[in-house]
């Protein structure tokens, strides 16, 4: 996989990581596996990014050993996406949007740690969605959202959840979309 | 209870700590029936949890988890049933005979779900092989065109991974992936151009007309415009006179709606090689407007781009600089950096002053790391006005004052080391520094720097006693590598100023009774040796040992292995270093992007490592000297050819590294051929190693070993070609088409060998000692007038090429505005002797010619003669 040398390459992403408050692994998957061949290689890295992130909290770009980073805060959570450095920062940053509305979609805005751990079947379609392999697969957070969403969802809150979350207005937003989706 | 405390620790994430082994006897629940839906649900995401965390399952377990998935097909839930085409592309790799689930995927891909079929699509083709492939090409096809974008989607980005490996099959489907890109789905037209373009690739006219085309007919992706304007670019950079049309799209893309697009379209319009400053201007202007946006990743992106601009077109940026400088005190700290270095390369020398105050507004408020980012900035623009040395000398004190860790300080003094070594003007005030700094410094690896800089700088300076002072204070102060570094560095001082000795050689005495045998060991001696003469006291203290560590560690232990100890070891059969061994490298700046630090050019021990492996040359003795990559045709013909010349004792190795670049042509025995111009031929090629077989793509090397003639002669012409038999062959598999073969000959440049290729340059830390030392040796004494140069730098530097010899003590930068200049060249001959060159060199000012003197001394008579000859 070219992620660095050839300009044209489509494989564009090297990795996305999702972080705690104390720069813990929540999720992770990198798609490069030259910069990053193992997880010692992985855990240095997330490490130092974390560190850098942290003290520099309100920016949302830092340029790590020739990989650019961006990244979004929230509550407890750190949501990263690398990159080439040859990669345009704005098509990273709308990976990045796409990451984190999505989750946010799913997880009805309450994107904290707990919530996102819950739904770690979806994050993981999510993440599978909006990357194959470091090809930017998709974007839009409402249709990745409306590919990983699931009807299996809506039955699960009816046994787990109160009545009331049933109602919210996401998960008929979802149904529909869905729907729309078969009818094509 | 335990099981608390552990989730405790792991911040209540579940999926922290899990274990391999249970994870993998959990995967039992998927057998059972009826399927208990949410516990199949969470065993899969741990498993997948488990891959992401690229934790290695071993193969039988892998398999194993791998069946059991399987099993859990017949559920109608449709979490677990994605859950499970993404487990599948997980353990493609891990487990074996992943192929047993192709059926069912099959079925899925042409099924009714279109959210299974994108899925299946994309599992399937992460499992089959090139043969798979072809049964499933017609569904492939199918899919590609389909009007669900996701099931499109994932077609045309599962084929873009298989270029990788059946790229033949792929190719077929050109007329889907076309169809495809006029797709209205967003995705669909990036995935299919990106594939097109895969496809197209090595057919330049198809490239060509796929951007003309899609250029007119508006993409409506932003992704897709994007990297139609890269595959845009890469055709202007690779054509010289490519199609203003190219030029022209992505100027307009300038003018995109996208912010993404604009960025893109500015960012490759800089980019490019030969643009007119009037081509830049619009996309400078976009980029300055970015500047002032509101998101950081478009102000880093703007800046990013500036600053690559500023190296190659520093006044055309000089337009930004006062929205750069509103960005010094960005949040952002990369940002903050990036316009900081922008500045300082396009500021001009008026500017310096007003820079620097800004700069020290704000340096006590960044971290460490970026102030050595704008220490290594200050470094390089004092490099370039040396004149600004009072400015920023007063600066560094200050940062060197402050409180900082070890990188810091040590990016600052190596700053100064630099101004003191390069610019005679600041030498006093930097060394001043520089004492001051050594009184307090707590880290003794910049202490013995600073120390073996006074050692060497100090003695030059007009009042060196009051130097000593801060020397000797370090021997009662500090710990042992400090003290011992005081002692040679005060050992200096007695060899080079003479009218000191007597009260070095009290101050060494009072050494003697250090605590530290090392201390004690060096006083002793450097007190033995000042009281000997002057020849012995520039050979032992003031000259150091230049060799190359590698090499001398290899020579050593070959002597030792030899166990011929009746004759003492021959330090000249040491490949000699350039470079003193206590010379450092300079750092390279932390921002660097990766593309610019390329390669560095092999290193000699690898040459000597290469060499030495072949049977043929290892005879030849140790590697002396190795020549830089010479090419010896274009490097866009059809076959490319450089040489490397490596120099030994006797013969002189021609490397001709050959690259085919012939896609339907294997080459074999390929041989590099030889004929000296000139009536009475002395050279004599007493082996080569010739190419067997040179297919497509690869570069192989042949070898040529001359021997030196009797005659002494050390020069020599050689017009030189290629010979070669040409095996056609099937470019898609290649595999030749047939056993014939056809001679041929390709000519290349005329080879030179000459007496700088004898010579291996070598900088002396004291010059003048070893001058004095040959004083009556042979010596050439020749006068020029040079008409092909027009400065004094560049007549130095064209005799130190000519003669192969390296400057020393800095003596080959001239100070501006100066009508004479004496260089101080040094480097040895094959076989160790010594050459040592004085070459003065004065401009007319009233025609500008160059007329120069030239000295050369060695130590044998033969080495001055052929050095004089080299240059009429």
């Amino acid at each position: 996989m070219d992620f660095d040398s050839d300009p044209t390459s489509l494989y564009s992403v090297k990795g996305i990581v999702i972080l705690d408050q104390d720069g813990n692994r929540v999720v992770n998957k990198y798609y490069d596996k030259q910069t990053f061949p193992t997880q010692k290689e992985q855990r240095a890295f997330e490490t130092s990014l974390f560190k850098k992130s942290q003290r520099n909290s309100g920016c949302e770009i830092i340029l790590l050993d020739g990989i650019t980073c961006l990244y979004r805060f929230n509550v407890d959570l750190y949501f990263y996406v690398l990159g080439a450095a040859r990669e345009n920062e704005l098509v990273l940053e709308s990976v990045l949007n796409g990451l984190y509305d999505s989750v946010s979609t799913v997880l009805r805005k309450n994107v904290e740690k707990k919530t996102l751990i819950d739904a770690m079947d979806t994050t993981i379609l999510i993440i599978d969605e909006l990357c194959d392999d470091g090809i930017i697969m998709e974007t839009d957070p409402q249709t990745i959202v409306s590919r990983c969403a699931l009807r299996g969802e809506d039955v699960s809150f009816v046994s787990d959840q109160s009545l009331g979350q049933i109602g919210s207005n996401i998960v008929g937003a979802m149904k529909d979309q869905l729907k729309w989706s078969l009818l094509k | 209870m335990k099981r608390d405390k552990k989730d405790e620790e792991a911040g209540g994430n579940i999926y922290a700590n899990l274990d391999k082994t249970s994870v993998i006897q959990e995967t039992r629940a998927f057998n059972e029936t009826p399927i208990n839906i949410p516990k199949c649900r969470g065993v899969l995401t741990k498993l997948l949890y488990l891959r992401l965390q690229e934790e290695s399952i071993g193969r039988a377990e892998a398999t194993r988890a791998f069946f059991a998935i399987t099993k859990l097909w017949q559920t109608k839930d449709v979490t677990i049933r994605c859950l499970i085409y993404l487990a599948i592309k997980e353990l493609s790799t891990a487990s074996d005979d992943v192929i047993i689930a192709t059926q069912s995927l099959m079925k899925d891909m042409t099924g009714r779900e279109d959210l299974y079929r994108a899925r299946a699509i994309r599992a399937l083709c992460k499992i089959i092989d090139a043969g798979m492939l072809q049964t499933i090409e017609r569904y492939m096809k199918q899919a590609i065109v389909d009007r669900n974008g996701s099931v499109s989607s994932a077609a045309l980005v599962s084929s873009n991974h298989m270029m990788r490996q059946s790229a033949e099959i792929v190719r077929r489907w050109a007329n889907e992936v076309q169809e495809a890109v006029s797709s209205d789905n967003q995705m669909v037209q990036y995935h299919a151009l990106g594939l097109l373009y895969k496809i197209r690739s090595n057919d330049r006219l198809a490239v060509n007309k796929l951007v003309q085309k899609f250029s007119k007919s508006g993409l409506r992706s932003p992704y897709a415009v994007c990297y139609l304007i890269r595959i845009a670019t890469k055709l202007l950079e690779e054509d010289d006179q490519a199609d203003s049309a190219l030029f022209q799209f992505i100027d307009t893309c300038l003018r995109h709606k996208s912010e993404m697009v604009v960025y893109e379209a500015a960012s490759a319009i800089v980019s490019l090689p030969n643009t007119t400053p009037k081509e830049l201007a619009p996309a400078i202007s976009v980029l300055q407007l970015f500047c002032s946006s509101p998101k950081p990743s478009v102000r880093f992106a703007a800046v990013r781009t500036l600053n690559k601009v500023a190296s190659k077109h520093p006044q055309s940026v000089t337009s930004c600089n006062v929205d750069l400088e509103k960005l010094i005190t960005d949040p952002n700290r990369s940002i903050a950096t990036l316009a900081i270095t922008t500045l300082l390369k396009t500021g001009a020398e008026s500017s310096v002053e007003r820079l620097m105050k800004q700069i020290s507004g704000f340096v006590s408020e960044i971290s460490d790391e970026f102030k050595i980012v704008v220490v290594e900035a200050i470094r390089s623009l004092i490099a370039r006005y040396p004149r600004k040395h009072t400015v920023m000398m007063p600066f560094l004190t200050n940062m060197l004052r402050n409180d900082g860790g070890f990188d810091y300080k040590k990016a600052i003094v190596e700053t100064v080391i630099a101004i003191v070594e390069e610019n005679p003007d600041a030498r006093v005030a930097g060394l001043a520094q520089l004492c001051e700094f050594i009184e307090d410094c707590e880290h003794p690896s910049l202490a013995t720097r600073v120390l073996h800089l006074l050692g060497r700088e100090a003695p030059k300076t007009p009042n060196p006693q009051s130097y000593i002072r801060f020397v000797y204070n370090r021997v009662i102060l500090e710990c042992t590598q400090v003290r011992a570094a005081a002692v040679t560095a005060l050992a200096k001082f007695g060899a080079q100023v003479a009218e000191l000795r007597p009260s070095i050689e009290v101050l060494l005495r009072r050494c003697l009774l250090d605590s530290d045998d090392e201390v004690r060991d060096r006083a002793t001696f450097y007190l033995y040796m000042l009281q000997q003469s002057s020849q012995i006291i520039n050979n032992f203290i003031l000259d150091q040992l230049q060799v190359s560590p590698i090499g001398l560690e290899k020579s050593l232990g070959a002597y030792v292995e030899e166990k011929k100890f009746d004759k003492p070891f021959d330090m000249r059969v040491v490949p000699i270093a350039a470079q003193p061994i206590t010379h450092t490298e300079k750092p390279k700046p932390k921002l660097a992007d990766p593309e610019d630090l390329k390669p560095k050019a092999p290193k000699k021990p690898e040459h000597s490592e290469r060499l030495g492996a072949l049977p043929q040359l290892a005879q030849l003795g140790p590697l002396f000297h190795s020549s830089s990559n010479i090419p010896l045709n274009d490097s866009v013909s059809e076959y490319t050819v450089q040489m490397i010349k490596h120099t030994f004792t006797n013969h002189i190795v021609l490397q001709f590294d050959c690259r085919n670049t012939v896609e339907d042509q294997r080459l074999v025995e390929v041989a590099v051929v030889l004929e000296e111009q000139g009536d009475e031929p002395e050279w004599q090629i007493t082996d080569r190693i010739d190419i067997d077989a040179l297919p497509y793509g690869e570069t192989r090397s042949a070898y040529l070993v001359l021997e030196y003639p009797d005659s002494g002669a050390v020069v020599g012409q050689f017009e030189c070609s290629l010979k070669f038999k040409v095996k056609d062959v099937d470019p898609k598999t290649g595999e030749p088409e047939s056993d014939d073969t056809y001679d041929d000959q390709y000519v290349l440049e005329e080879v030179d060998i000459g007496v700088s290729d004898s010579v291996q340059p070598l900088v002396r830390q004291h010059f003048n000692a070893g001058w004095e030392k040959l004083e009556g040796a042979a010596e050439i004494d020749q006068t020029f007038a040079l008409s092909s140069v027009s400065t004094l730098e560049e007549a130095i530097k064209k005799v130190s090429e000519l003669l192969g010899v390296a400057a020393c003590e800095r003596s080959d930068l001239v100070p501006e505005g100066k009508s004479n200049h004496q260089a101080l060249l040094a480097g040895v001959f094959r076989g160790g002797h010594e050459v040592l060159v004085k070459a003065k060199a004065a401009i007319d000012p009233t025609d500008g010619t160059i007329n120069m003197n030239i000295v050369i001394r060695s130590d044998d008579d033969g080495v001055a003669d052929v050095l004089g000859s080299a240059l009429n």
